[in-house]
């Protein structure tokens, strides 16, 4: 049994729940004689994924649903071999560059070319190029980003490329200039609980609509998420209740400990413990920058306006930092020891106010 | 097509090795616009008349001095050129010109192999069937600022050495990144941007040949707006919306460049309190617009904006500066933002 994530995941172009003018003219654009790269972009639990599979199925038809995992190998020119897990059909690839680090260029470039040199043997009612869907485009290296400019351009006639990213901040105007880009933004609290109402009605549940509008208020924008939690829900307690505990993530309520720890005292002691709970976070797998800003964001909350600020300009430097260097932790611990310092200052001042 | 995704640059070297594909099984794809209105002669150029002045005379005379070309994007650099070769040498252009753009190969070693066997080569005076034209070849460097300052210096002497067969065309945007030897041995001319109402009154020209209907032609406006006169940006954009909405609509304009609607950054930077900084930047990364592209369209709103003081200018450009910097680097864009909303809000609150 599937999750319902994928269970109810539309199928066509015109089934999907929201942004239906964009479906349209995805569908429209399908139907021209050309089809041009893309590069879809949007936060995460938007649906990209969702509407580039729509598309992909209103290309090639349902063929593009028989999906097999291949892991492929490749040597990069200093003689490393590198293995890398592509899924893909009879009619597209898909990969995930960022996955081998910063020989992502050298994927990109084999991969494309592969793909690229196969041709279909017999071209009438078919479409005569294939799909590559490279993921995280926005935390590929330059190196591979300006590649990917030469790729595009000389193998445009077998193959199309679509692009996913999170934000096009990241990707050089040469690709972006290069590409029909797509912006999806995220599905509105009031459309995520309309998809949940509609879901649980094919499941045959019934769900009410307080339930529902709490989920969604909870899943911050995240449509992925939203169906998870309301599926986590189901398993906890069911039928539904309109006040039933919304599970949130567990990584979320952590961190906000770690914030409140951070918050009761300010010393190289406490400091150690934070570490501690850092690193627990870092080993499951949050992503560092969601680390730093759900501390921020929990941090500000009882400073007054000009501490803030510092607070802000602080965490975006040591974030900047973390970027440029590859150890997290440093810079979150860092940033930590900062905001002690500035918070204990502060505490102080204004005790000595008082008396 | 496949044209449309070499932005506008016909190379030689860029030709897709597909070597299954009969061209001629295939049926035609619909050429980009910037292709197909590219300027067929010199005289077709848009608003640049001493260049083109220029130019004209050294063709009258058959004969070409080194080139350099710089100016913003769009102003119809690589055109110029293209069409002056073609002019030259009519037919035999393939065989007389070597183009060489950024998504080309161009290290040192390529500069010193390709360019320079290219460069030696000797040609006659007459083409095949008889008629005179210049005895000599071109290469064309396009996008030159971003060779290395090694690949730059390896060309000194092959251009000396081979002027009697070859004349050298560099393309850049920013002079200051062409080493001074090379500038010392070019003619340099400078193109400037062009004027709103020429880029109007070609793209308006364009759309009726396209029988695309542009209302009573304020959309023309924006566009131009939009891409700041950058008239390849324009066209792209107007093809882009055309294929994707059936028509041109201003929103349809903002949606394609990627543009942050005004009234964003304008609340941007009217915002008063950090919950509100907080619920912006929240919606504006959820509706997926893009960081880099609000800094820039910032900046200029900072800049002409009449109600700010010159202090609060200089602390909110300082920080959109660092900020700018760091999310090229890579950082987070929720960060950034709300580091350089506390900056406004500060200045905001200080006049």
């Amino acid at each position: 049994m599937s999750l319902w994530v994928d269970k109810h995941r539309p199928r066509d172009l015109m089934k999907l729940d929201y942004h239906k003018d964009q479906a349209s003219r995805l569908k429209n654009l399908v139907q021209q004689s050309d089809f041009p790269h893309l590069l879809v972009y949007g936060p995460s639990g938007a649906g990209k994924k969702t509407r580039i599979m729509c598309l992909l199925r209103e290309l090639y038809g349902s063929g593009v649903e028989r999906l097999r995992q291949e892991t492929m190998n490749f040597t990069t020119p200093s003689n490393k071999k590198i293995e890398i897990m592509t899924v893909s059909s009879n009619y597209h690839i898909e990969v995930n560059p960022t996955d081998v680090g910063i020989h992502d260029r050298v994927v990109i470039m084999d991969l494309v070319k592969n793909v690229a040199q196969t041709h279909q043997i017999d071209s009438s009612g078919q479409r005569e190029f294939k799909v590559v869907i490279l993921n995280e485009v926005d935390d590929l290296t330059k190196d591979a980003q300006h590649a990917l400019r030469r790729t595009m351009e000389k193998y445009v006639a077998t193959c199309r490329l679509i692009l996913i990213a999170n934000s096009i901040s990241r990707v050089i105007p040469a690709i972006r200039s290069r590409c029909l880009t797509i912006r999806v933004p995220a599905p509105t609290e009031n459309e995520i609980s309309s998809v949940l109402l509609g879901v649980c009605k094919k499941e045959g549940l019934s769900l009410p609509t307080e339930l529902a509008i709490r989920i969604a208020k909870c899943a911050d924008r995240n449509l992925r998420r939203a169906l998870l939690m309301c599926e986590a829900c189901k398993v906890q307690q069911y039928p539904f209740t309109p006040d039933q505990k919304v599970p949130e993530p567990d990584w979320q309520l952590y961190i906000k400990e770690t914030a409140s720890m951070i918050l009761s005292e300010q010393s190289p002691k406490k400091l150690g413990e934070v570490r501690q709970k850092l690193y627990e976070l870092i080993i499951h797998g949050v992503p560092p920058d969601v680390v730093f800003s759900g501390l921020l964001c929990e941090l500000v909350k009882n400073c007054d306006m000009a501490m803030k600020c510092q607070v802000a300009s602080h965490a975006a430097t040591y974030e900047h930092r973390m970027r440029l260097g590859n150890k997290a932790i440093f810079h979150l611990e860092a940033f930590v020891a900062k905001f002690m310092a500035i918070y204990k200052k502060f505490m102080e001042e204004s005790l000595g106010d008082v008396f | 097509m496949q044209a449309f995704l070499k932005t506008g640059k016909i190379s030689g070297s860029d030709k897709p090795s597909s070597s299954g594909v009969k061209p001629s099984a295939k049926k035609k794809p619909p050429a980009p616009w910037v292709e197909k209105y590219r300027p067929k002669t010199i005289d077709d150029i848009v608003d640049q008349g001493e260049v083109i002045q220029v130019l004209r005379e050294c063709l009258a005379g058959g004969d070409l001095p080194h080139l350099l070309f710089y100016g913003p994007p769009g102003t119809g650099k690589t055109s110029a050129i293209l069409a002056a070769a073609r002019q030259l040498f009519g037919d035999i252009t393939k065989d007389r010109v070597l183009e060489l753009n950024a998504s080309d190969e161009r290290g040192i070693q390529v500069v010193r192999d390709k360019v320079k066997a290219f460069a030696q080569l000797t040609v006659s005076s007459t083409r095949p069937d008889g008629r005179p034209c210049p005895p000599y070849k071109l290469v064309i460097l396009d996008e030159a600022d971003s060779m290395t300052t090694a690949a730059q210096a390896a060309l000194r002497r092959t251009m000396e050495r081979e002027t009697r067969t070859t004349r050298f065309c560099l393309i850049c945007n920013y002079v200051s990144r062409i080493i001074p030897p090379i500038t010392s041995r070019c003619s340099k001319f400078r193109f400037k941007p062009l004027a709103r109402e020429n880029v109007i009154k070609r793209l308006s020209e364009i759309c009726e040949t396209e029988g695309v209907d542009i209302g009573e032609g304020t959309v023309l406006h924006q566009a131009v707006e939009t891409c700041d006169g950058d008239l390849r940006r324009a066209l792209t954009a107007l093809q882009c919306c055309q294929r994707l909405l059936g028509k041109i609509t201003a929103e349809g304009l903002i949606e394609v460049t990627g543009l942050v609607p005004d009234q964003l950054v304008q609340d941007y930077l009217n915002i008063k309190n950090y919950t509100e900084l907080e619920k912006f930047v929240y919606s504006f990364l959820m509706e997926a617009y893009s960081a880099s592209q609000l800094l820039e369209q910032l900046s200029a709103l900072v800049v002409s904006s009449g109600h700010l003081t010159n202090k609060q200018k200089c602390a909110i450009s300082e920080k959109l500066a660092i900020c700018s910097h760091r999310l090229l680097d890579g950082g987070a864009e929720s960060m950034q933002l709300t580091d350089l909303g506390c900056t406004i809000i500060m200045a905001n609150n200080d006049p």
